[in-house]
């Protein structure tokens, strides 16, 4: 793959689901693209379609229309390099926080001390020292969610796919929770797509974001956050962040 | 944000006194209805050909001990149950699987499985008996057909309880069907398995009985038979006993499987919990 190469392209996408009258169209002829190394985010009213999207571009649900081209190629099924992160923690509660952060490994087969070395280091990425051995049962909503993404960066993907993972987080915590993501996502140079439904939050972390119409989602806006790196809080109060949040609250409707 | 909680070793303290009352208590509790047992003989309110004292059954266990009446029908009812458990429990979590995982195959087998429900074992025995004999083998298929009902639809209901979220999470990272099998299906299902488990272990005791007193030449149930037949009431006694004896034991290893498979699930003591330095 070239480095300049798209990570993803949807071409036409649509998803509809069937039901008693005729099916429920979820997605409506989605085309994007996403480079390496864009810090992408989703916005969109509820209900319209937006996990949906993050679930085709991770090969859980095969489109009814177009196509998804992922590195290049037509994803069918779940593909290699990619990690998810669910908007709740979606732990393993028989499993503690090294062995859930493991999991991805294990499954790859690695060998459990190699697997051990890696997830210890997530353990530290995410700021979980000290909680290894702890179950999740054991951690605060905030902890959880670091936990699943330390298992969705484990692996080294290439794409890091999030739906909505600080939105049962108080504001503080979720605040914290961004600007930890926006430090993992610039020491690890991912290609982050995330779902939110915060205005702030993607113009605080995005590099680009994508708006969706209600039902069925429809690409309504493709917005380049133009804001310079790195953006404390207080770029909120600027005429710039207004404009762009102004933008966006437009197009949401 | 720390959460100021007592001391672990307070709590910790407080748990071994309860346990301690608690095995105290049930020591007390033995030892009033021996009591009463006892009392009842001695005031002769009962006579003894139905009552024996607690001495005379005392000895007559000794010398079923002794003579190797015990050993050998204990031996005997045991293995009926252990064999009737396994075959019991393999049928039911093999066809509960199949059941909890595929449409077409609930579908298929439905009727059969609430048919099964509904068949009074104990009225069947007979049967069974007749059709295979009165060796150990009717006497096993006895036992795993009491067994079968509650594990099956405990392993249809553990299979349940498996989130959606984290199949959804063992495809995107691509697991086998193996990996998701022994990674999530096993360990999400077994708290509700094993609470199959439990009943179906005990069930099992009363299969086994309910077998032998049908017909046989061994086993605790036939020496219930033989007593009752020869007004050899603490023989009776003795064996009712065993059998009581055994089934708590059956329970008690899988409260115990419990205690060590589920300790995720038990886990009071908390981790104060630092969110967010
Ligand atoms: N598995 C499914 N079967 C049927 N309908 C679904 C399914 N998943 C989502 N939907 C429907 O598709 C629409 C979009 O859902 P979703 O992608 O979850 O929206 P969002 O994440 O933007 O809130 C909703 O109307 C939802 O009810
Ligand atoms: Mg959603």
């Amino acid at each position: 793959m070239l480095p300049s190469s798209p990570v993803i392209i949807t071409h036409r996408l649509s998803a509809v689901f069937p039901d008693r009258n005729g099916g429920l169209q979820a997605l409506d002829d989605l085309s994007f693209t996403v480079w390496p190394e864009e810090f992408v985010c989703v916005l969109g009213p509820s209900g319209c379609g937006k996990s949906t999207l993050l679930r085709a571009l991770a090969g859980l649900l095969p489109p009814t229309g177009g196509e998804i081209l992922y590195r290049g190629e037509r994803l069918n099924g779940p593909a290699d390099g990619i990690g998810f992160v669910f908007q709740r923690a979606n732990l393993m509660p028989w499993r503690s926080v090294i062995e859930n952060i493991t999991l991805p490994l294990e499954l790859a087969g690695l060998p459990h001390w190699e697997a051990l070395a890696r997830a210890l280091a997530m353990v530290k990425l995410v700021g979980l020292e000290g909680f290894e051995r702890a179950l999740p049962r054991d951690l605060s909503g905030g902890m959880a969610q670091r936990v699943a993404i330390g298992r969705a960066l484990v692996h080294d993907p290439a794409l890091l796919l999030l739906d909505e993972p600080f939105g049962s987080l108080d504001a503080l915590t979720r605040e914290r929770m961004g600007a930890e993501l926006l430090r993992i996502w610039q020491a690890n140079r991912k290609t982050v797509l995330m779902v939110t439904h915060s205005i702030s939050e993607a113009l605080l972390l995005a590099d680009r974001v994508l708006v969706l119409s209600p039902r069925p989602g429809k690409l309504r806006l493709d917005l380049r956050v133009t804001l310079p790196r790195p953006r404390d809080d207080d770029i909120r109060y600027t005429e710039a962040f207004g404009a762009l949040a102004r933008q966006l609250k437009g197009a949401i409707g | 944000m720390v959460h100021t909680r007592p001391p672990k070793t307070t709590s910790r303290r407080l748990g071994q006194a309860l346990l301690e009352h608690g095995a105290f208590l049930l020591v007390f509790s033995l030892g009033l209805g021996l009591m009463a047992w006892h009392i009842t003989t001695r005031l002769k309110v009962v006579p003894v050909f139905m009552l024996p004292s607690p001495g005379r059954v005392l000895a007559r266990a000794a010398q079923a001990v002794l003579d190797g009446t015990l050993l050998i029908n204990g031996l005997v009812t045991l293995g009926e149950v252990l064999s009737g458990l396994a075959l019991g429990v393999l049928a039911a979590t093999t066809l509960g699987y199949l059941l909890a995982k595929s449409r077409p195959v609930e579908r298929l087998l439905t009727p059969y499985v609430v048919a099964s429900q509904s068949i009074p074992v104990v009225a069947i025995a007979p049967l069974l008996v007749i059709w295979f004999g009165p060796g150990l083998f009717s006497k096993v298929l006895i036992c795993a057909l009491i067994v079968f009902f509650p594990v099956l639809i405990n392993t249809i209901v553990g299979m349940r309880t498996v989130p959606d979220e984290l199949r959804e999470l063992m495809r995107s990272l691509r697991a086998t069907r193996w990996q998701t099998f022994t990674l999530l299906e096993v360990p999400a299902a077994l708290p509700v398995f094993l609470g199959g488990l439990r009943v179906g272990a005990t069930l099992s005791v009363i299969g086994a009985v309910v077998g032998e007193f049908v017909g046989a030449k061994y086993g605790l149930g036939f020496l219930v038979n033989i007593g009752r037949g020869l007004y050899d009431t603490p023989l009776v006694f003795v064996a009712v006993f065993t059998l009581i004896a055994m089934a708590m034991t059956l329970y008690g290893i899988v409260v115990l499987l419990e205690y060590l498979l589920l300790g995720w699930q038990r886990r009071p003591e908390r981790i104060s919990r630092t969110d967010e330095e």
